[in-house]
């Protein structure tokens, strides 16, 4: 009897998934479901590359469109699954169809945080989470345009980093006290804050956005301060949501993400789930957490198809980040956290430093800008727990491998 | 089109028509070899390291700087080391021979 295994999401989890079954060998029937009407594709280059418009859509895809037929693989794009009935093994679409499964992945990623203000709704106000965002966004990109960008995040700072290359007006709205304040310390902060107020972009903190105005579509974006913004487009990247409501009403544990252990598994036997939707066990750092990474959605989906297949291999991998904007390429390897120490390699001033983050001595992340050895080194440092003098380590003459 | 001889890392060689105007990394990925290429092709992973047949070496040119420093930290790296995510595939690389390095 030929088993059925079905893939819900078809973003970058999914994608590695079925490309990570077929190559271990199962042969049974596999049906890749995906809301979107694109096979899956690279996401970190719309917020930069694509949106610039200096990369095609198709050589986004991580298989050509053709790949998966070849491959037997049932894609459906377009298809919303609604219900999950986990006794009877099923789920159902939408249009009314149900689908049977032996085995089960659910790689549903994350959606974009709405922002709730009046006037949310009106046109030429973006989101920027898919393919067709980015290419509707880029549209509207023209120079001198207006644009007011809600959130100094990476998505957001990627976006005004192509948008004022592009020739548009660009304005950067953060509520909170810095830019990137989440992910890397204030030296860092500091230096995008810097660069791109040189590049032309304007960047006001501790922004509280209160609302839109305009007739039909944006003019306004309006603060808690009475300060007024005028805009032509809006972007707003305040952050994601996991999509966990299809496992949830399946009856399956949720806790901030679908709970997977270390092969990805989730509460029942059957279905197992990958990518920014889970919340999983990570034995280097010693706890759960949800990620929303490349690195950990490629991961992570080959952990859970390989086990799917009956290959056990454990996930825990130090997670790994990056974000291009103008010449500079941030890479980041850990996760910091308020609290830890920061030291300083290299000179900020010549766009070519790190950051590092030592917990009571031990090294536990970098943001390493323009610093690609101390990224591969740091890779390694920090999946070995090493521990690092904090003076030796700020000095960038010392390569980082070698403390 | 262009010939491109690969061998993976389970020392198989086999021989594919090469879509030329892409890198020798989406090749690889678009024929289903082993390949992490996680950052797809932004040279900030080091995760698509090939080794170039020695006869190619002068045709294929030299490694840019972000890729160097990449492949400077791995283990195994070689002289004949190339991120295939940097090479663009063109006809004049037909028959192009490639080993995909080990994962690291």
């Amino acid at each position: 009897m030929t088993q059925t295994f079905i893939v819900v999401g078809a973003g970058h989890a999914g994608g590695q998934a079925v490309a990570t079954l077929r190559s271990k060998g199962f042969d049974g029937r596999i049906i890749l479901i995906g809301d979107e009407r694109y096979v899956p594709y690279e996401r970190p280059p719309l917020s930069k590359a694509v949106l610039a418009g200096e990369l095609e859509v198709e050589r986004t895809f991580l298989k050509k469109e053709t790949w998966y037929p070849e491959k037997n693989i049932e894609f459906r794009p377009n298809t919303l699954v609604t219900k999950l009935d986990r006794k009877a093994r099923t789920i159902s679409t939408a249009s009314g169809e149900v689908l049977g499964y032996d085995k089960l992945l659910l790689a549903t990623g994350t959606r974009v945080r709405k922002l709730q203000a009046p006037g949310a709704d009106l046109d030429n106000i973006f989101y920027l989470r898919a393919l067709d965002d980015t290419l509707a966004i880029q549209r509207k990109m023209t120079p001198g345009t207006n644009v007011v960008i809600v959130g100094g995040g990476y998505i957001g700072l990627e976006v005004a980093a192509v948008a004022v290359k592009m020739g548009c007006t660009v304005t950067v709205l953060e509520g909170l006290e810095r830019v990137m304040s989440r992910v890397v310390a204030p030296e860092v902060s500091a230096f995008y804050h810097h660069v791109h107020t040189d590049a032309g972009v304007v960047i006001k903190t501790g922004m509280a956005v209160t609302g839109f105005e305009g007739d039909g579509k944006v003019e306004r974006v309006t603060c808690a301060d009475d300060s007024v913004f005028a805009a032509d487009l809006v972007v707003i990247g305040v952050g994601v949501l996991p999509n966990v409501e299809l496992a949830a009403e399946g009856d399956l544990a949720v806790d901030n993400g679908i709970v997977v252990d270390e092969y990805g598994q989730t509460s029942d036997d059957n279905i197992w789930a990958a990518g920014d939707c889970t919340n999983h066990p990570n034995a280097l750092l010693g706890r759960r957490l949800r990620l929303e990474s490349v690195q950990n959605a490629v991961d992570q989906a080959k952990t859970a198809a390989n086990a799917m297949c009956g290959e056990l291999k454990p996930y825990s991998e130090i997670p790994w980040f990056w974000s291009d904007q103008y010449d500079l390429k941030l890479q980041i390897v850990g996760l910091s956290e308020p609290g830890d120490e920061v030291v300083i390699r290299g000179n900020p001033a010549e766009r070519k430093f790190s950051a590092l983050y030592l917990r009571h001595g031990k090294f536990v992340a970098i943001n390493a800008i323009n610093m690609i050895k101390d990224f591969m080194a740091a890779k390694k440092l920090i999946a070995e727990g090493k521990i690092l003098d904090p003076d030796k380590a700020a000095d960038a003459e010392i390569a980082l491998k070698d403390m | 089109m262009a010939k491109l001889h690969i061998t993976d890392r389970e020392g198989v060689e086999t021989v594919i028509e090469g879509e030329v105007g892409i890198s020798v990394m989406e090749n690889l990925r678009d024929n289903d070899y082993e390949l992490e290429a996680i950052c797809g092709g932004q040279c900030s992973c080091a995760t698509c390291h090939i080794y170039i047949d020695d006869a190619w070496m002068a045709k294929i040119g030299a490694r840019n700087d972000e890729e160097n420093e990449l492949l400077e930290e791995l283990d195994c790296v070689q002289p004949n080391s190339r991120l295939s995510c940097q090479i663009e595939f063109t006809e004049d690389m037909d028959g192009l021979a490639i080993v995909i390095a080990p994962d690291e």
